[in-house]
C-alpha cells in the first residue's frame, strides 16, 4: 500500500495553504504505487527500518522513565518517601544517616521561579525589540547575538559566574552582613549568584520562542490598534503580547524547563551546601546534588541521589505534558 | 511637524519609559554575548600556546596540554552521529513519508518533544545506569556516544522532518508518476532535495555534542590520554574539553579553564557560521 494520500495529509500539516487543495483534489493517489500487488523485498524491508527509527523516540523515553524509576525508587521506599521529602536534613555519611531533601528541592523550585521572574521580562523586551522595534538590519545583528548565546557551553556560563558574579555577590555580602554575627560567609558563591547565571541562560529559548509567537501575530491586529489611535507601544502591550500569549506561556515555560535541568553551569557558583534556599546562603540545587556527590557515593547514599533523580525527571515530564497541552490548545485556538 | 492629538502628553511618558526598556534589554542581551566573548578571549589567549592544544597534560612533568581531550572530543562526535545520524534521518522520513496522520504520530511528536526538554543530567544518570551498567560498557566513549545519541536524537529529527515537509509534493507526484517505487522516490529524490536540512541538523547536533558536559560526566569519563588503536580507544574512559574545563575549574587552575573555553567559543562561533551558511544556500537553491 502506498499512502500518498497520507503523505498528503502529513505533508498539509506544516503547509495551511496547500489544505484546501488536498481537500478538493480527494482522490486515491495509491494507484500509483500498487503495482498490482507485487511488492519488492527492498520497498518492504525499508518501510520497516523506516517504522522501527521512527518509534527510536518513543522507546528512548520509555527506556529513560523505566530506568529512572527503577534506579529512583528503592532508596524512596527504603528510607520513606516522607521521610525524604519533607526532612530538611542532608548528611548521608553521617553516624545516622539522614537522607532528607527538603531544602535541595524547595533550592531548586525557588531558584527557577526567581531565575524566571529576573529572566523572562528581558527576554520578552529583547524578543518584542526584535520583531517590532528594530529595523531589518538592526534585527539582523541583534538575532545572531542571541543565537550565539544559546550556543555558548553551560560549562562557560559556570566559569564566568564563579569568576565575575560570585566577586561580585561577596562584595555585596561584606556590605550587608558587615555586622551579623550569624552570617556564615559564603565567599560569595551563593543562590543569588546561581539565580543569575540561571536568568541568563534561559534568556535566548525565552527570546527565541516569544520572537517566533510574536511575529506570528497576523498584521491585521496591529493595522486595527493602529487605525484606533493607539500608540505603537501602546499597540505592542496591549494588542500583539496578548494575541501571542501563547507562544509566550510556551516560552516560559520551556524556561522554566531549562533551568530546573541545569547542572554544570550553577555548581560552582551556589555554594553546593544544603542550607534554606535563601540568597545568600550558600545552597544546592537538585542538578548540582547528583553532580557532586555521584562519584563517590555508593549504596543507599548512591539510591537517595537516584531518587533525586527521579525527582527531578518528574518536574521535567510534568513541564513538558503542560508544553504539549498548550501547543495543543493553542493549536485549536487557531482554527 | 506639530502634534496635536489629544492623547499628547498623557501616554508619551509611560510610551518612551517602556521603549526604553525595550532597547536596554535589547542592548542587555548583545552586550552580554559582547562581554562573554571579549572576557573569554582576554582571559583566554594567554593560556593558548602550541604546547597547549598539541600536548596531552603531565602531572609528573607539571605540563598541561588538551590534545587528548580534544581527540576525545572528536571521537565522541564522529561515533555519536554515527549512531543518531541514520537513526534520526530514519525516524523523520517515516514520519512525513510512511506514517498516517493519528494516534502514533502524535505520539513519536510529543516523545521527541519530550527528549528534547530532557535535561543532559537526566541523560547522564540514564547514560550510566542503561549503557554504564547494564550494557556493561563502564566509563568508555562508547558509552558517552550511546547516551549522546539519544541526546542529539530529537535535533536531528525535528530539523530533517521540517526540512523533509518543505520538499514540494511535485516532486512525489512526479516521481511516483514515472513509475519509481517509494523507497526508490526517497532514496533519489526526497533525501538528495533535503539535504541542506540533513546537514544542519548534523551541524546542530555537533554544536550540542561539543558543549556537553553533564551527560558525559558520568558515562565518558575524564581520563585525557591519547588513543593507542583506532577503534580500541571508544571502549577507554576519555574526557571532553567541557569535562578538562569542569576539572581545571574544580581545581582553581583558570589560565588553563579560560584556554578551554576559548577553544570553546571558537568552535561555537564557526558552528554557528557554518549553520548560517549553509541555511542561505538552501534556501537560494529553492
Amino acid at each position: 500500500m502506498a499512502d500518498f494520500s497520507a503523505i498528503a495529509g502529513s505533508l498539509t500539516k506544516g503547509f495551511p495553504l496547500e489544505k484546501h487543495k488536498a481537500k478538493s483534489e480527494n482522490r486515491d493517489f495509491s494507484i500509483f504505487t500498487k503495482g498490482g500487488g507485487r511488492k519488492s523485498f527492498s520497498e518492504v524491508f525499508m518501510k520497516w527500518v523506516f517504522t522501527v527509527c521512527g518509534l527510536s523516540a518513543v522507546a528512548a523515553v520509555g527506556a529513560i522513565t523505566l530506568y529512572m524509576i527503577i534506579s529512583g525508587a528503592p532508596a524512596a521506599f527504603k528510607i520513606g518517601l516522607k521521610d525524604m521529602l519533607f526532612n530538611t536534613v542532608w548528611a548521608p555519611s553521617a553516624a545516622e544517616p539522614s537522607y532528607g531533601i527538603a531544602y535541595i528541592i524547595l533550592t531548586s523550585v525557588l531558584g527557577t521561579a526567581a531565575a524566571v521572574i529576573l529572566g523572562v521580562p528581558i527576554g520578552l523586551l529583547t524578543a518584542v525589540f526584535l520583531s517590532e522595534v528594530a529595523g531589518k538590519k538592526t534585527a539582523a545583528a541583534v538575532k545572531p547575538a542571541v543565537e550565539l548565546l544559546a550556543g555558548i557551553p553551560s560549562i562557560v556560563y559556570g566559569l564566568l559566574g564563579l569568576l565575575i558574579i560570585n566577586p561580585l555577590m561577596y562584595k555585596l555580602e561584606l556590605l550587608i552582613f558587615a555586622n551579623s554575627s550569624t552570617h556564615r560567609f559564603t565567599g560569595g558563591a551563593n543562590m543569588l549568584a546561581a539565580i543569575i547565571v540561571l536568568a541568563i541562560m534561559i534568556l535566548p529559548t525565552v527570546i527565541n520562542v516569544s520572537e517566533t509567537s510574536i511575529r506570528a501575530v497576523p498584521n491585521d491586529l496591529r493595522a486595527a490598534s493602529l487605525a484606533l489611535g493607539a500608540t505603537k507601544v501602546q499597540t505592542i502591550f496591549k494588542v500583539t503580547i496578548p494575541a501571542a500569549k501563547t507562544g509566550i506561556i510556551t516560552a516560559i515555560v520551556l524556561g522554566v524547563g531549562r533551568a530546573v535541568g541545569e547542572a554544570m553551569a550553577i555548581i560552582l557558583v551556589s555554594g553546593n551546601s544544603v542550607n534554606a534556599p535563601l540568597p545568600f546562603n550558600s545552597v544546592r540545587f537538585l542538578t548540582t546534588g547528583i553532580v557532586s556527590e555521584m562519584s563517590y557515593s555508593s549504596g543507599l547514599h548512591r539510591q537517595a541521589l537516584f531518587t533525586i533523580g527521579l525527582v527531578l525527571f518528574a518536574f521535567i515530564m510534568i513541564i513538558n505534558i503542560v508544553i504539549n497541552k498548550i501547543i495543543k490548545g493553542g493549536g485549536e485556538g487557531g482554527k | 511637524m506639530e502634534n496635536n492629538s489629544i492623547m499628547n502628553g498623557k501616554k508619551r511618558i509611560k510610551d518612551t519609559i517602556l521603549l526604553c526598556l525595550i532597547y536596554i534589554s535589547a542592548l542587555f542581551a548583545v552586550g552580554l554575548l559582547a562581554g562573554i566573548v571579549i572576557y573569554v578571549f582576554v582571559r583566554g589567549i594567554g593560556a593558548i600556546t602550541p604546547s597547549f592544544l598539541t600536548t596531552v597534560q603531565s602531572p609528573s612533568r607539571g605540563t598541561f596540554g588538551i590534545l587528548g581531550n580534544i581527540v576525545n572530543t572528536l571521537y565522541i562526535i564522529v561515533v555519536t552521529l554515527i549512531i543518531a545520524t541514520p537513526i534520526g534521518i530514519g525516524a523523520a522520513v517515516y514520519l512525513t513519508e510512511y506514517a498516517k496522520p493519528g494516534k502514533i504520530v502524535s505520539l513519536i511528536e510529543f516523545t521527541t518533544q519530550t527528549l528534547s526538554g530532557i535535561p543532559s543530567i537526566i541523560y547522564g544518570l540514564f547514560g550510566m545506569v542503561f549503557f554504564g551498567t547494564v550494557m556493561h560498557l563502564g566509563f568508555s566513549i562508547l558509552c558517552g556516544c550511546l547516551t549522546l545519541a539519544v541526546m542529539v536524537l530529537p535535533i536531528i529529527i525535528s530539523t530533517t522532518q521540517s526540512s523533509l515537509k518543505t520538499v514540494p509534493l511535485s516532486y512525489r507526484t512526479g516521481a511516483l508518476g514515472i513509475g519509481a517505487t517509494k523507497w526508490y522516490m526517497i532514496r533519489t529524490v526526497i533525501l538528495p532535495s533535503a539535504m541542506p536540512g540533513i546537514v544542519t541538523s548534523v551541524i546542530l547536533s555537533i554544536g550540542r555534542i561539543v558543549g556537553e558536559s553533564a551527560a558525559l560526566l558520568f558515562t565518558a569519563g575524564s581520563a585525557y590520554i591519547l588513543p593507542k588503536s583506532l577503534f580500541g580507544h571508544i571502549f577507554n574512559a576519555g574526557g571532553s574539553l567541557t569535562i578538562q574545563m569542569y576539572l581545571s575549574m574544580s581545581k582553581a587552575d583558570y589560565t588553563n579553564a579560560f584556554g578551554i573555553a576559548l577553544v570553546l567559543i571558537c568552535i561555537v562561533l564557526l558552528i554557528n557560521f557554518l549553520t548560517k551558511v549553509i541555511t542561505q544556500k538552501g534556501t537560494q537553491n529553492r
